[in-house]
């Protein structure tokens, strides 16, 4: 751009220029150039990395997590540069069920991946990932599960709870214009050739354990220790902070950490409330240091409930970007309520970041529901059935209170409410 | 009435009203919801200001309050470019820190230390970003210290008395010797027995002239009101003439400003 050139080279670098005299009359916050973090790389470069699209709001870059629900809930996916934590379930069936989703789509979309682990081999997490749905055989068999529903929100303009009509509905199939999610089948494997396609990088803990340490010690455990060095050698090597400006094909390292903080990582915040307090904390930190400068993504899986300090899960929770808590109903009294016979658990989004903005995307549905169908993993609106006889709504309306309490506190940063209004 | 740039009042009427002049310690302090948005007001309140501004950003990347900067009217990379601006970039710093032995001492040097004992690095490096300019004419107004946030440097093993101690030194140099403004954030862990972060919350309420409490209604979540800010004057060099003042709205944030109105005055509810 001639105006920009002349305008010396003391406004070479990057950041607004006047440009002063040209001819489209630019205002003078006028971005130009690449930059050396990942997430502000020039826009035209970036929308071409495959299984990324710029988030509506402010551009920002995004990847799928895996499960299309879930990015309609984050704003349209997770952000280049960001941790999303997932606050584990009990028995950590569906984190981890959540963990491969977003394994599954990084092969999908041809990213590397990153996987570490201190419970199972890498080698052996990548066998068990989901199939990805293709659009034609999937849509058979949604098809058929839409007719067994009675559809009370169908197009049939509704008399009595015309509000409800209003209300936005969710998602909960595969659309197939967009690239940009996938649904996958629970019931079968990736195939073999994909897996091998595939770039992915393994971090088996008890392997690495032996090796010695080249730094000096700091609080932080042994394990986190090696991890953020692995992390930090494949993110350099490979060019993902752009320090190889060689390569002409960016692409996206998703990294994936399973039970961060558990006692196999060394780590004994989950047995003890006076453990290492600030190990974890400080590796996430690092961690995001790390993320902000590269084009890579991570979702953690973090079995917060058996943390023993509760100010470490809320340091934790300041520490990353976006926070989703998972709840399921197996093993607890809610099983067998009737209020939440459809569903297999709930699901709180504890955070989302405003990046880039003082305003951010937030749902205005805060009780959600998720439910592990044949095939599909599906987020609901949680809906409770009307109060239909006395003894009903009396047992009801405890259970009522509960789950209120419970969403209250969790309604992410926007405000947190302890009373609930009573009716 | 609806003061639209209401913590601009509230500092304004701060310094007007203390004798002495600036040297204030501001803290801003959130419960239940996310406070940045006072953090981004004060930066380009204080670059338009024509302040030299040292900022210490911990929790994001330079380029997140460069972009909101812009929207609020400032620009950053240009401030950085002329000196205005000194800014120490936790994240990207942290990873050289960590990774690479570094040859001076780094501001963040706590990171690779097992036991450090106080940040006195840190301490330093603001002195030094704020030291008077002597050529002859004074380019910037006063100085000011904006640190997002001091809840961070607990997470990284700091303890509460390090960091109080930091504060303190910190308003030895830049309120006291060179008359400047310090605004602090640190987050309220409500009721999740948070030790460090209440001695530290405590000590800066006690220690700061100006309060700014950005909280989540008592209610839960809404879409047209996203909190409640209470606002807190304390005159602690006058313990018995004036009595504290506080003064609370309710505020909705906007893509490039913030409303405030009084409680219950939402245009939405209205």
């Amino acid at each position: 751009m001639a105006a920009v050139a002349t305008c010396g080279t003391g406004a070479g670098s990057t950041g607004s220029v006047v440009a002063a005299g040209s001819k489209n009359h630019v205002t003078s916050f006028q971005r130009r150039g690449p930059r050396a973090s990942g997430s502000d790389s020039s826009y035209s470069r970036l929308v071409s990395i495959a299984g990324t699209r710029p988030s509506v709001r402010n551009g920002q870059l995004l990847v799928s997590t895996g499960l299309p629900a879930l990015d309609q809930l984050l704003g349209g996916g997770l952000a280049v540069g960001t941790v999303l934590l997932i606050e584990e379930d009990k028995y950590n069936i569906y984190s981890s069920l959540l963990f491969k989703y977003f394994l599954a789509e990084g092969i999908i979309n041809g990213h590397t991946l990153l996987v570490a682990s201190a419970k199972e081999d890498p080698a052996d997490i990548l066998q068990e990932l989901p199939a990805p749905l293709l659009d034609d055989n999937f849509k058979k068999d949604f098809d058929e599960e839409a007719c067994n529903h009675k559809t009370a929100e169908s197009n049939i303009k509704m008399k009595i709870a015309w509000r409800y009509q209003l209300l936005p509905k969710m998602e909960a199939g595969p659309v197939s214009s967009s690239r940009f999610g996938h649904y996958y089948d629970a019931s079968k494997k990736m195939p073999q050739e994909l897996i091998e396609a595939s770039k992915w990088h393994g971090f088996f803990f008890p392997e690495k354990s032996s090796s010695t340490l080249n730094i000096e010690p700091c609080s932080l455990t042994h394990g986190y220790i090696k991890l953020l060095q692995f992390i930090q050698n494949i993110i350099y090597e490979e060019g993902f902070d752009g320090s190889n400006p060689q390569k002409k094909q960016k692409n996206i390292l998703r990294i994936g950490i399973q039970n961060l903080g558990s006692p196999l990582w060394g780590d004994d915040i989950c047995c003890t409330e006076n453990g290492n307090s600030h190990s974890l904390t400080k590796f996430l930190y690092v961690l995001r240091g790390l993320l902000r400068t590269s084009l890579s993504a991570c979702m953690i899986t973090m079995p917060t409930h058996l943390i023993q300090n509760k100010a470490i899960i809320s340091r934790v929770t300041n520490l990353s970007d976006t926070v989703v808590g998972l709840e399921s109903f197996i093993g607890s009294e809610r099983e067998t309520n009737p209020l939440y016979k459809d569903y297999h658990g709930l699901i709180h989004i504890r955070q989302i970041p405003r990046l880039n903005n003082l305003i951010y995307d937030v749902s205005d549905v805060k009780d959600l529901a998720f439910k592990l169908k044949r095939k599909l993993f599906t987020i609901e609106r949680l809906h409770l059935p009307p109060d239909l006889s006395d003894t009903v709504s009396r047992s009801s309306k405890q259970d009522l209170a509960e789950p209120s309490k419970l969403l209250g506190p969790g309604c992410g940063v926007m405000a947190g409410g302890k009373k609930h209004l009573d009716f | 009435k609806c003061p639209g740039r209401l913590a601009d009042y509230a500092s304004a009427y701060v310094h007007r009203r203390i004798p002495g002049g600036p040297g204030k310690l501001t803290l801003l302090c959130d419960a239940n919801t996310d406070g940045s948005f006072l953090v981004h007001h004060f930066l380009s309140f204080y670059l338009k200001a024509n302040c030299k501004v040292c900022f210490v950003a911990l929790i994001q990347s330079f380029s997140h309050y460069n972009i909101v900067g812009q929207k609020l009217g400032v620009s950053l990379t240009v401030a950085r470019e002329c000196g205005q601006l000194v800014f120490l970039e936790g994240l990207k710093s942290s990873v050289d820190v960590f990774f690479r032995a570094q040859a001076e001492p780094h501001p963040l040097q706590f990171l690779r230390e097992a036991n450090a004992e106080n940040l006195q690095p840190l301490y330093e490096f603001v002195r030094e970003a704020l030291k008077p300019v002597d050529d002859g004419e004074a380019a910037w107004r006063c100085p000011v210290l904006l640190v997002d946030d001091l809840s961070v440097l607990l997470s990284l093993g700091m303890g509460a008395v390090a960091v109080l101690d930091f504060i303190h030194y910190c308003r030895a140099t830049v309120c006291w010797e060179r008359k400047g403004n310090i605004v602090a954030l640190v987050h309220d862990s409500g009721d999740t027995e948070d030790e460090e972060n209440n001695i530290l919350l405590n000590g800066l309420s006690h220690q700061s002239h100006l309060i700014l409490r950005a909280e989540g209604l008592a209610t839960g979540f809404c879409r047209d009101v996203h909190g409640q800010l209470r606002i807190l004057w304390r005159t602690p060099s006058q313990p018995t003439t004036q009595r504290d003042q506080s003064l609370t709205y309710q505020y909705k944030i906007q893509d490039k400003s913030v409303s405030f109105f009084a409680k219950g005055m939402s245009p939405a509810v209205l």
